[in-house]
């Protein structure tokens, strides 16, 4: 009797482990270290807490290059995992290689989650898109570059934030300047200067609608209104108002903290973290500055950052899980918490309504500058840019922004370097994909 | 004279294999693997992919940036190579007079050899901080406005300094053994000849060094054109922006930054050619001159 008794335990318990081993595992490949990283977790884990029919597991893989390198890597090698975190300037090279991704639209119908992609917020919904709008990545850490100032140093020079360019240069800064402060810095030229540069005005970057349609595509760099903004630039760093500290990130949100730099482009993302850090000032946000003399009214900003692509190459289980935690990923709630935490921008109509509602935006109204910034008037031009090897393309630019403000050479032979030498890419890139 | 040898064929062979497959399996086969794709354009997903001949050797050789990047490679090895042995050699004829507390000297001059190149670049990050590092303050101090990352000479100097710095003491350890191994007899018998310190070191001593001096000299080359990679990617910070680079850090850059493949390739197999040309240099042409005792 007792034996039986043992003997039913014992097979009952082997049948919840096997119950639990029918779990379908999959695995995660992101870049987001530190704080966004435990983030990740938490996400993660609250998707695994919420059922028991499948189980995520992230993994951080280094820095954006160094992720997709890896993914590519483990993708040769047939190793590859259920979903890659694939950062902007990578999306040519992810969604060029037909067959590496399946598309997240067609993975979320297929597995019988909703997908319209109107429930996006309008600047996040095309970036990631092929040319016939269909979504192929999904959006995960969606920002856009802004304008951070220090509230105290504004009110002690007696300004408020510069709308245009022109209130910049011919008001705020010189007062600012006055005040003891450097104006402004910013922590990416390529981003900031370049590529939102031309969508807040609606100017087209590249040929083949920004490259959207066909990789026989050149680059549209050179044109006047970029090359006078770089010039205004360098004048505003010989009167003081402008400094910039080299190609790193950090070391250009550094004196902006330091209460030396009034004013910081930075993105939308970098919210949470100047959150924490407890400054000695009080900061805030505006949309990003744009050229009266170039448009009336500026567009939106399109989303930098990175998204989420389903690998091929998985069983139908497996990307059922993916589908799944899509589905999790992009619910309000989730998304609200990742907008929270992060300064992210949430990427659903409806999980920015839940933000409104729960009064985020009365607590902190700069958390809400991206999001607003990204909903603006679209454009012909605005819904982002479609480049091959676009990462040397950036470091090409890098390149020359640092020779034009160190005076190496003059703001015309710069864009002339990086137009030539961005086309002999983009006609090297097209040949990968014959 | 009776040679030694091996009666089997087949046990030298087998004791040999491990090796030779070594080296096929982690130089020949790489090695093969880079020419090849040095020949292709490819989808670095491995979807497409395209025959273009010489195209990636072509336009590597017309592109202005690479031409640039190939002479800073030249500039930095050179004064890498001149400084670090130079540094060096003077440290150890010093510490070889030391008598007084010589290990003590010794063994803090070789310190440095056990930092591994990405901690040396870390380390020049502190001291060349743009706005507390107390090397950016020592150059300031002389009017030169030194920003790293920023100032392309500066970000050049900060590379130069850190690596001359973590080679210092593998180039002092080889020169002290090698100015302890003059016999005493030779340089008693130098000093009654030449009173001058000077003029027996560079007539006596330094000759005498001369096989541990080239050794040095093709290591240091290497380790320059090579091994200086971390520091560099260290003290670039993740972004190159404008700073200067070495031909390898090139080859990374295209091929793991930016999956260029065949481009990267095409560079892989440049500096392959370039380390053989070293090779028959160090080989046929220096070797020959000087006499090993």
């Amino acid at each position: 009797m007792t034996n039986l008794k043992f003997s039913a335990t014992a097979a009952a318990i082997a049948f919840t482990a096997t119950a639990a081993f029918a779990e379908t595992e999959i695995t995660w490949w992101h870049a987001m270290g530190g704080q966004l990283g435990e983030t990740v977790n938490k996400i993660a884990d609250d998707f695994n807490a919420s059922q028991s029919d499948y189980k995520i597991t992230p993994v951080y893989k280094g820095s954006y290059e160094e992720t997709l390198t890896a993914g590519i890597a483990s993708f040769r090698a047939g190793e590859h995992p259920n979903v890659m975190q694939v950062f902007d300037a990578g999306a040519a090279t992810v969604i060029g290689a037909k067959g590496a991704t399946i598309p997240v639209q067609d993975l979320l119908s297929d597995n019988g989650v909703d997908f319209d992609i109107n429930d996006y917020i309008a600047g996040v919904r095309y970036f990631f898109a092929d040319s016939d709008g269909k979504m192929i990545g999904m959006p995960f850490n969606s920002s856009t570059p802004i304008m951070y100032y220090n509230v105290d140093a504004l009110a002690k020079a007696g300004v408020t934030p510069p709308q245009t360019w022109e209130e910049f240069q011919a008001i705020t800064a010189p007062a600012l300047k006055e005040a003891g402060y450097v104006a402004l810095s910013q922590s990416h030229l390529p981003w900031i200067f370049t590529e939102n540069f031309m969508s807040r005005h609606n100017l087209p970057f590249a040929t083949n609608n920004n490259g959207y349609d066909s990789t026989d595509t050149e680059i549209l760099v050179n044109s006047d209104a970029i090359k006078a903004h770089f010039t205004a630039v360098t004048e505003w760093q010989k009167d003081g108002m402008f400094e910039w500290f080299g190609t790193g990130w950090g070391d250009n949100q550094k004196p902006f903290e330091e209460d030396k730099v009034a004013m910081w482009l930075g993105s939308s993302g970098s919210f949470g973290g100047l959150l924490q850090k407890d400054l000695p000032f009080q900061f805030s946000a505006v949309e990003l500055p744009y050229w009266e003399s170039v448009i009336a009214e500026p567009k939106q900003t399109f989303i930098g950052g990175a998204a989420l692509f389903a690998m091929s190459g998985k069983s139908e289980e497996e990307n059922k899980a993916t589908a799944e935690f899509f589905r999790f990923l992009t619910s309000p709630e989730t998304q609200y918490f990742w907008h929270q935490e992060t300064g992210y921008v949430p990427i659903t109509e409806a999980s920015y309504e839940l933000a409104k509602k729960d009064g985020h935006y009365d607590r902190f109204p700069a958390a809400e500058i991206g999001v607003t910034q990204l909903s603006a008037e679209a454009g012909e031009h605005t819904k982002g840019y479609r480049m091959g090897f676009y990462v040397q393309i950036r470091d090409i630019m890098n390149r020359e922004y640092g020779r034009i403000l160190t005076g190496e050479v003059d703001v015309e032979t710069a864009f002339k370097n990086i137009e030539e030498e961005a086309n002999e890419l983009l006609a090297r890139f097209a040949k990968t994909q014959g | 004279m009776k040679r030694a040898g091996f009666d089997n064929i087949w046990l030298p062979v087998a004791l040999l294999l491990p090796q030779l497959m070594i080296i096929a399996i982690f130089f020949y086969w790489p090695a093969a693997w880079a020419l090849q794709s040095s020949f292709f354009l490819q989808d670095p997903f491995g979807f497409g992919s395209t025959f273009v001949g010489a195209d990636n050797y072509t336009s590597l050789l017309g592109n202005n940036q690479y031409k640039r990047i190939a002479w800073f490679t030249i500039v930095f090895s050179v004064l890498v190579t001149f400084f670090s042995l130079a540094i060096a050699l003077l440290l150890a004829v010093k510490a070889d007079k030391v008598i007084r507390g010589a290990k003590t000297y010794r063994t803090l001059l070789m310190w440095v050899y056990a930092i591994a190149p990405p901690v040396a670049g870390f380390l020049g990050i502190l001291f060349f901080d743009q706005s507390t590092g107390p090397m950016t303050k020592f150059f300031q101090s002389f009017g030169w406005d030194f920003k790293l990352g920023v100032d392309y000479n500066a970000t050049a100097t900060a590379m130069v300094i850190a690596a001359v710095w973590k080679q210092i003491p593998v180039n002092f350890i080889f020169f002290l053994s090698g100015l302890q191994s003059i016999p005493r007899s030779v340089r008693e018998a130098a000093m009654i000849d030449n009173r001058s310190a000077t003029g027996r070191f560079w007539q006596v001593t330094f000759p005498l060094l001369a096989p541990t001096a080239f050794f040095l000299l093709i290591i240091n080359i290497t380790y320059a054109l090579f091994d200086t990679f971390g520091i560099i990617d260290a003290l670039m910070k993740g972004e190159p922006g404008n700073n200067p680079m070495t031909l390898v850090y090139k080859v990374y850059l295209d091929g793991f930054r930016g999956n260029d493949l065949g481009g990267s390739s095409a560079q892989s197999v440049v500096l392959m050619v370039l380390v053989l040309v070293l090779t028959v240099f160090q080989f046929r042409l220096v070797e020959r001159r000087i006499h090993y005792t």
